[in-house]
């Protein structure tokens, strides 16, 4: 469903991703760790189609389209979702607007009946009592304000009401408190199907206890250096990235 | 040097108003000497300080026609603007658009009635001079103005549904100069709100000069809503006088939002012991719009204070330009004055000139201002896009929530909720 094929992407005219494959089917999660500076976020902003980022080479298949020919708004329409490393503060957009006017935004772009006042209401409700969350956030203005948790919880609340095939989740659980962490992996959890799939950037084993992914991939120098099941990242966490280094042999000797 | 063709059309128009009409309630000799002092001094040119950033080159070339000249409006058009209200067209009252009946303790009424009626009382303000060579606007309205609102709110009233003012233009055989004076006075303690709204009915072309006097007495509160929606091929230029008694309490939001040419004076002298002002606004010159705003705050009296807050948006080859001038007269210690200018420039080759100018004089006085022009936050915009939202879409909604701060400031919440639609409405029109 998500087919990422020898990704090279430079910022600034410096290589950041070279040469990044990663495969995601279906129902599938994967949890994709990595050293500070990685390219990490690199990848999940190129995905959801940010500018800044120059694509020197590869494919990325998202269901039958082009993905990297999309942009930003038709990839969410066609079931991307990025949660943000650092959510953005938009003082004096109101959050249920905003809210309304993506959803019936992206329904309009598949061919769905966009949603009234009352419809937007019933569904922003259901949502909200299966994460436990306040609708006092939702009257505030976008992550304006919000504490750190907060923002991170408005980014999963936004992936329940949105319903994506593919959520990207980066760094969801940094700067969480237990019981936060706890909220955002059940709204994982609860959203887990057969027909949806996950990518979990983070760099604490701790979350993969709550969301059990199916794969955990090492990123690394723009790469996938590493990928296993989910004991590779009990590895990880007793022996660091370092660990990796004397493993593997590398392919060709950096300049 | 000859006259420019603008005040050459101008003078043979006042030839040809009736006699009732100029020399009514004793004015005649007034309105020509206002006139003579318009055409010795001509258009404010590119010399003239207060003009320097808006060009009437363009303007003084063409031809208005001073004749009233009401035109028959639909109802319909005012179908969002509730009443009470009182209804201008093209410069004449129309009384079958205006409701001013049922207003406890308000005497209001238009100015023309006033003339006729001729109780010289009501209209002495008519006969006041301007005096300085760039009031030429101010002078014409006070040589033409026929019509306009008159308004008294007694000592004690408050008015709890809001006023409208509606100043209409509509397409006719000609193009016009509009002339409307209005004059509003509160009395102690008395509350009103006052929505003043310049649309056009119609595409025209016509020149719209309108001079408000405001006058608040000891502890009254008026709230004024102004919306300058006028076509983008009008002419605008208004101007208010505000004098503010003792613990008056005025305040004020304007959205400059329509016509071709856009100039808006905004005078407001603080002259009562703790009078306080807030006025705030919104400037979108899109197109090739030039939308100017001039404040100029006097504080005169002790423990006064303003707060000014005035957001800007150019797009396209559209020109916006903001002046803030605050004076704290000496003796007028224990004074607060803020601005805050902040600017979004939506296209390069649109164009902002903001000017913040603070001259103090008094001790104890606490003022700041800040002016900035910057760019939509590219950051936000991505957000946006990546759950959905098209880019024209999330575009105006970071630059509806770039104004909120100024439409968050109206108290009246149906009329805060019109005010945004409007705005909203007419920010979807912005090209990226
Ligand atoms: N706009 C930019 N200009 C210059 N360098 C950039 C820019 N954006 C990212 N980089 C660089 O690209 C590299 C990868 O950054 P990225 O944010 O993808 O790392 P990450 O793996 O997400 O790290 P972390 O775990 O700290 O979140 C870093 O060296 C970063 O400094
Ligand atoms: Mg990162």
């Amino acid at each position: 469903m998500l087919k990422i094929e020898n990704l090279h992407v430079s910022v600034a005219g410096k290589e950041i991703l070279k040469g990044l494959d990663l495969a995601v089917r279906p129902g599938e999660v994967h949890a994709i760790m990595g050293p500070n500076g990685a390219g990490k976020s690199t990848l999940g902003n190129v995905l959801a189609g940010r500018d800044g980022y120059e694509i020197t080479a590869g494919t990325v298949d998202f269901g039958d389209k082009d993905l990297l020919q999309l942009e930003p708004e038709e990839r969410a329409a066609e079931g991307l979702f990025l949660a943000f490393q650092y959510p953005v503060e938009i003082p004096g957009v109101n959050n249920t607007y905003f809210l309304k006017a993506a959803l019936n935004a992206q329904r309009k772009y598949r061919g769905e009946s966009e949603l009234d006042s009352m419809q937007f209401l019933k569904l922003v409700r259901e949502k909200l009592r299966v994460l436990h969350i306040s609708d006092e956030l939702l009257h505030r203005a976008v992550n304006a304000g919000f504490s750190g948790g907060e923002k991170k919880r408005n980014e999963i609340f936004q992936m329940a009401l949105l319903e994506p095939r593919v959520a990207i989740l980066d760094e969801t659980d940094s700067g969480l408190d237990i019981d936060a962490l706890k909220m955002v992996a059940e709204g994982v959890n609860h959203m887990r199907s057969p027909e949806r799939a996950f990518v979990v950037i983070t760099h604490y084993q701790r979350l993969l206890d709550y969301i059990v992914p199916d794969y955990v991939h090492v990123l690394a120098e723009g790469r996938i250096v590493e990928s296993g099941d989910k004991t590779l990242a009990h590895k990880l966490e007793q022996h660091g990235y370092a660990w990796l280094d004397e493993r593997r042999v590398p392919e060709r000797a950096t300049p | 040097m000859s006259a420019p063709l603008l005040l050459q059309e101008l003078e043979r128009g006042f030839a040809a108003l009736s006699g009732r009409q100029r020399d009514a309630a004793g004015l005649g000799a007034a309105r020509r000497e206002q006139l003579a002092a318009a055409l010795a001094d001509g258009l404010p040119g590119a010399r003239a300080e207060r003009w320097r950033h808006t060009s009437l080159r363009a303007l003084e070339r063409r031809a208005f026609s001073p004749l009233p000249a009401s035109a028959d409006i639909d109802a319909a058009t005012l179908a969002a603007i509730p009443g009470p209200r009182i209804v201008f067209v093209n410069g004449v009252f129309a009384a079958a658009l205006s409701q001013l009946d049922g207003i406890d303790g308000v005497v209001a009424m238009p100015l023309s009635s006033a003339l006729e009626t001729g109780t010289a009382r009501d209209v002495d303000f008519l006969a006041r001079r301007f005096e300085a060579a760039d009031e030429t606007f101010a002078r014409l309205n006070a040589a033409f103005a026929l019509d306009g609102l008159l308004l008294q709110v007694g000592a004690g009233v408050q008015v709890a549904e809001p006023l409208a003012l509606v100043m209409l233009g509509a397409a006719g055989d000609a193009e016009h100069a509009v002339h409307l004076r209005h004059c509003i006075q509160l009395g102690d303690g008395a509350r009103l709100t006052l929505c003043e709204y310049q649309l056009a009915a119609t595409p025209q072309a016509h020149l719209v000069n309108s001079l408000m006097h405001l006058h608040l007495r000891s502890g009254a509160r008026l709230d004024h809503v102004r919306v300058q929606a006028e076509d983008a091929g009008a002419t605008v230029l208004a101007r208010s006088d505000v004098v503010l008694g003792s613990a008056a309490d005025y305040r004020r939001i304007d959205l400059e939002i329509g016509a071709n040419l856009s100039r808006h004076e905004l005078n407001v002298a603080l002259q009562g012991k703790a009078a306080r002002l807030s006025a705030s606004g919104v400037l979108l010159a899109d197109g090739r719009r030039h939308v100017d705003t001039r404040l100029q705050i006097d504080h005169i009296a002790r423990d006064t204070a303003c707060e000014l807050t005035w957001r800007g948006l150019a797009a396209d080859r559209g020109r916006a330009v903001f002046h803030g001038g605050i004076a704290i007269r000496a003796g007028a210690d224990g004074t607060a004055a803020q601005l805050s200018n902040k600017n979004l420039l939506l296209s390069a080759n649109a164009e902002i000139d903001t000017q913040p100018v603070l001259e103090i004089h008094a001790d104890e006085v606490q003022a700041s201002h800040g002016a900035t022009v910057g760019q939509l936050d590219e950051a936000a915009l991505f957000y946006l896009r990546s759950r959905g939202v098209p880019e024209q879409a999330a575009r105006t909604l970071l630059t509806l929530a770039f104004c909120r701060v100024v439409l968050d400031g109206i108290g009246n919440e149906s009329l805060r909720e019109r005010t945004d639609a409007l705005l909203s409405a007419r920010l979807l029109q912005v090209a990226a």
